[in-house]
């Protein structure tokens, strides 16, 4: 997994609510067996028109925010699947942080997973933070996660709170899998104990 | 005395393995479903990493979300959807994992397929990479849905790296109404908490409307705890699961099932145990339910009306209801009963058992399919299927103008041909209306199955004591 440390980027605004992993990837470009490539489907629905070109309304298309690797948004993004193929098709995308004032629980742990680091604010921050978002080219922002801060295109910082485990394993590039390996005694014991307990 | 727990705290606890300083634990994991959309990239890092399946005798595979419906024999004509198929089935081979391939007749939704195998049960904890694994919390295990990057750790560790959830209790009290379906309540709760009312949570449904469901109406109510927004769904295990476990083929045998049954029936909430959240509801104050929008949230009542975004005062809210109903093309204050519908689907993890079949039946028996309207029944699994046809459920359908289908996931999420085309609104007793979720552009409103039935003979919206 790739570090995640420090991030200076454009922030595009997405000013909507209950965006459903449906909305980020229809299931329809699920028939991969591959964990690339998902990008050129990200947001499907609200990129393109339906001959296939792009709406020109919607943020990450416009000249402005193409680059954007931030992402700010409504509340409960990511809720509906636990399709791994949404974090996916926002990091093949090129989006690497998303900001909003809560995230659905398995969108949530999928993302850390690939190292996108997701950043939930309290409402006053996040209206700030929209607002500075709808700055175009200007909206900047550096996202800094060892000191858990984000500095605003004015200069203004906004701190925020992230699970001690979850910081740790990005700025690392942790792999859970390697991590917890390393466990496998306790693991052989604690299936040896539930066998003699419970052995059906 | 020791501390008064939930039902949700005993199956946590005595599942750690491991606790780190920062509270987060290693949690074993007892039993893994795994299907062909969300696991051939775990199996293909296993793989490059030169990793096993830790416990194959742990794992059971099934292919569901991309099989067709309709005759199988000449395999799946669609070519991404066949090499993900034929992945899970090399996949599963390579690791030794046990599968039902698809002319299996025990092949189908694996929600369907874990239950009906007895390979959910109670205590237990239970993942698959679906969000709709809650639906196994019916059976009072610990079921919740994980991405590939846990089915890998699963498949490599048994075993998976997770902070507890808060404790949350729904309660409906009072005995059911007899219009009323396990689908309306748990759409009912939906539309009190929110789609994300349960975030972080892990919900026990209780009360005298929950308890008095059979086995799939649990699982049913279960399966939709995720759009309330919480990974877990539970209902303490009693006489009705016990009664409906007993015999299946990976139910516990002999001795061992007198052992668990005493161990099953400890698995409930201490009087006492405090609950971070409770919410309480009437059954009588409880009606048919229909959605409206593109959340499930976006729910009333069959005999209510569109919704007005002038009426809501939060902007984000107002603008997605805006969307909702420009997307669904309604106009704020029409009666749900005049909308009109062109599809009826009947079926998927949340409403594609038995007991499903038979609601919907009753609406069909002596009646005919309004004309243009287009229906899919596709029953969970290919034993339900045939459990169905043994009692002629196929018939009543067929004769009705419905048409019955094999088992799968099918037009819940359109991965296989079964899908809305835009402008197309269907009576569907899935589980999601998201934009797009029945196929791009079509328009979903999430039912009971006896109110799809409804809607297909009426063609439209309609209650079921308002047909003929």
């Amino acid at each position: 997994m790739e570090k995640f440390e420090k991030l200076t980027s454009v922030a595009a605004p997405l000013p909507l609510i209950n965006v459903d992993t449906d909305m980020i990837i229809p299931a329809r470009f699920l028939k991969t067996i591959k964990r690339t490539g998902l990008g050129t489907d990200l947001f499907s629905t609200l990129r393109f028109n339906e001959d296939g070109s792009d709406r020109e309304d919607f943020v990450l298309n416009q000249a402005a925010y193409k680059d954007a690797e931030v992402l700010v948004t409504g509340e409960n993004f990511g809720c509906g699947s636990s399709r791994e193929h949404a974090p996916w098709a926002l990091m093949d995308f090129g989006i690497k942080c998303v900001i909003a004032p809560s995230f659905a629980d398995i969108f949530y742990n999928n993302s850390f997973k690939n190292g996108m680091l997701l950043i939930k604010l309290p409402p006053e921050d996040m209206a700030k933070l929209m607002e500075d978002a709808e700055r175009g080219a200007n909206a900047t922002v550096t996202v800094d996660l060892e000191a858990q801060e984000i500095t605003g295109p004015d200069g203004g910082l906004i701190k925020f709170e992230i699970d001690a485990f979850k910081k740790h394993c990005l700025l690392n590039g942790l792999d859970d899998i390697g991590l917890t390996l390393q466990k496998d005694e306790k693991i052989d014991a604690f299936e040896e104990q539930q066998n003699a307990a419970h052995p059906w | 005395m020791s501390k008064a727990t939930t039902l949700y705290d005993k199956i946590w606890d005595a599942h750690i393995v491991d606790e780190q300083d920062d509270g987060t634990c290693l949690v074993y994991i007892d039993r893994h479903l795994v299907h062909e959309v969300t696991s051939p990239q775990a199996f293909e890092g296993l793989r490059d990493s030169g990793r096993k399946v830790r416990r194959a005798d742990k794992t059971l595979a099934v292919a569901d979300h991309n099989v067709p419906t309709t005759d199988r024999s000449a395999g799946i004509e669609n070519e991404e959807s066949r090499i993900q198929v034929e992945a899970l089935e090399k996949n599963c081979a390579d690791f030794g994992v046990e599968l039902y391939s698809m002319d299996d007749i025990r092949q189908g939704i694996c929600h369907v397929v874990g239950p009906e195998q007895g390979f959910t049960l109670p205590g237990t904890t239970l993942v698959c990479g679906d969000s709709h694994t809650a639906t196994h919390g019916a059976f009072g295990a610990m079921a919740f849905g994980i991405g590939t990057s846990e089915v890998e750790h699963t498949l490599a560790t048994q075993t998976l790296l997770l902070t507890k959830c808060r404790n949350m209790r729904v309660t409906i009290n009072g005995a059911l109404p007899a219009s009323v379906t396990a689908k309306d309540l748990i759409l009912a709760v939906i539309g009190k908490i929110g789609t994300a009312g349960g975030t972080g949570a892990a919900i026990e449904f209780t009360g005298e409307a929950f308890q008095s469901l059979s086995m799939e109406g649990r699982m049913t109510v279960c399966n939709m705890t995720i759009e309330g927004g919480a990974r877990v769904g539970m209902f303490a295990p009693d006489e009705t699961t016990f009664e409906y476990l007993k015999g299946r083929p990976k139910s516990p045998k002999g001795g061992a099932w007198e052992l668990a049954v005493e161990y099953w029936k400890t698995l409930k909430t201490d009087e006492g145990a405090v609950f971070d959240e409770e919410i309480v509801m009437e059954a009588a104050d409880i009606k048919p339910q229909v959605t409206w929008g593109t959340s499930p949230e976006d729910v009333t009542t069959i005999d209510g009306h569109v919704p007005n975004p002038a009426d809501e005062p939060d902007e984000f809210r107002r603008n997605k209801m805006e969307r909702s109903l420009e997307y669904m093309g309604l106009e704020a204050g029409t009666p749900m009963k005049d909308i009109k519908i062109d599809t009826v689907f009947i079926g998927s993890c949340t409403n594609s058992r038995l007991e499903d079949m038979r609601a919907a039946a009753e609406v069909a028996k002596g009646r005919k399919v309004a004309d243009g309207v287009r229906t899919l029944v596709v029953p969970g699994s290919g034993l339900i299927k045939e459990l169905a046809e043994q009692e002629g459920l196929d018939k009543i359908f067929i004769e009705a103008g419905f048409d019955w289908r094999e088992a799968g996931c099918s037009m819940c999420l359109a991965m296989n041909d079964d899908k809305l085309v835009a402008g197309e609104r269907s009576a569907s007793t899935s589980n999601r209306n998201f934009e797009g979720r029945q196929g791009p552009g079509g328009r979903t409103h999430l039912v009971s199955p006896a109110m799809a039935a409804a809607a297909a003979i009426a063609g439209h919206l309609t209650d079921v004591s308002d047909l003929d």
